[in-house]
């Protein structure tokens, strides 16, 4: 079988160079193939999609969580700037 | 105009920087006891080091590259003795997804249309929380690798030096995580 034959018919290689093209590169002729795979193969097309969605919504989640406003509790942050300035004192 | 250079005040960190570095830690580690330890060990090694301060960049961005590698320290204590293991579990299991002679998808785990691909899940709650249930299934490196390259956008480079991966067994882990990503969304999803 030649290569061409194999990715058109190869899900996994496919589903492989989706991923791979999302956050890296993937070479022209990788581009090529991927693109008369999915042509041909609905699966991979709606794996396509939802896969980009999750992506996004996952840097989305990590965005949101990172602006969360959780607080350390007063006790702890009094207890850490007295070691802070203990270590400052010896020094 | 003369740049002033940024200076170190360390009797202020915890009033300005705490609450910060803690929210830094736990989106990143996603433990709690652990993000606090994390924020107490980044002052305590930001003292030792304050005359290696060159006043280049900001207080919080220097205190905020002490946490980064502690946090790769975790992800890699977390992570380690499990890389040989992982990716042969990534690998084997691949064959759940697509039949071995010929790589399609197997009729069972083919993907199927669902809840995300008409609604727009970004503004959604329910999302979030079956998201964050199904990443918390994924091996340790598995999300370690994935956490860095999403929400820092590390590059593939950093991540395999760090995490003490080759490129390929990377790219195995990516592809893997989504799947198995989308297929638990996919089932859990309400």
């Amino acid at each position: 079988m030649g290569t061409l034959k194999k990715i058109t018919h190869n899900c996994h290689k496919a589903t492989f160079l989706i991923e791979k093209k999302l956050i890296g590169r993937i070479t022209l002729r990788e581009h090529i193939e991927l693109r008369i795979h999915l042509f041909g193969c609905s699966v991979c097309r709606i794996y396509q999609n939802q896969t980009k969605k999750i992506s996004e919504m996952v840097r989305q989640m990590f965005h949101n969580s990172a602006n969360a406003d959780k607080h350390l509790d007063d006790s702890f942050k009094k207890d850490l700037q007295d070691q802070i300035e203990d270590k400052l004192n010896k020094n | 105009m003369i740049v002033k250079a940024q200076t170190l005040n360390p009797h202020q960190w915890v009033e300005l920087h705490a609450d910060y570095m803690y929210n830094y830690a736990i989106t990143r580690i996603n433990d709690d006891e652990q993000a606090k330890d994390l924020v107490q060990e980044t002052f305590l090694a930001a003292l030792e080091r304050v005359n290696k301060f060159e006043g280049k960049s900001s207080e919080r961005t220097w205190l905020t590259a002490i946490l980064k590698n502690k946090i790769v320290d975790v992800y890699r204590k977390r992570s380690s003795g499990l890389i040989h293991t992982d990716v042969q579990h990534a690998e084997q299991e691949q064959a759940d997804f697509f039949e071995p002679e010929d790589g399609h998808w197997t009729a069972e785990r083919a993907p199927k249309v669902f809840g995300i691909d008409y609604h727009d899940p970004l503004n959604s709650k329910e999302f979030n929380s079956i998201l964050q249930k199904c990443m918390q299934k994924l091996p340790a490196l598995w999300l370690s690798i994935f956490t860095m390259k999403h929400m820092d956008d590390a590059s593939t480079d950093i991540i395999c030096t760090e995490l003490k991966v080759t490129p390929s067994n990377f790219w195995v882990i990516i592809h893997r995580t989504k799947l198995n990503l989308r297929a638990c969304l996919q089932k859990n999803w309400i």
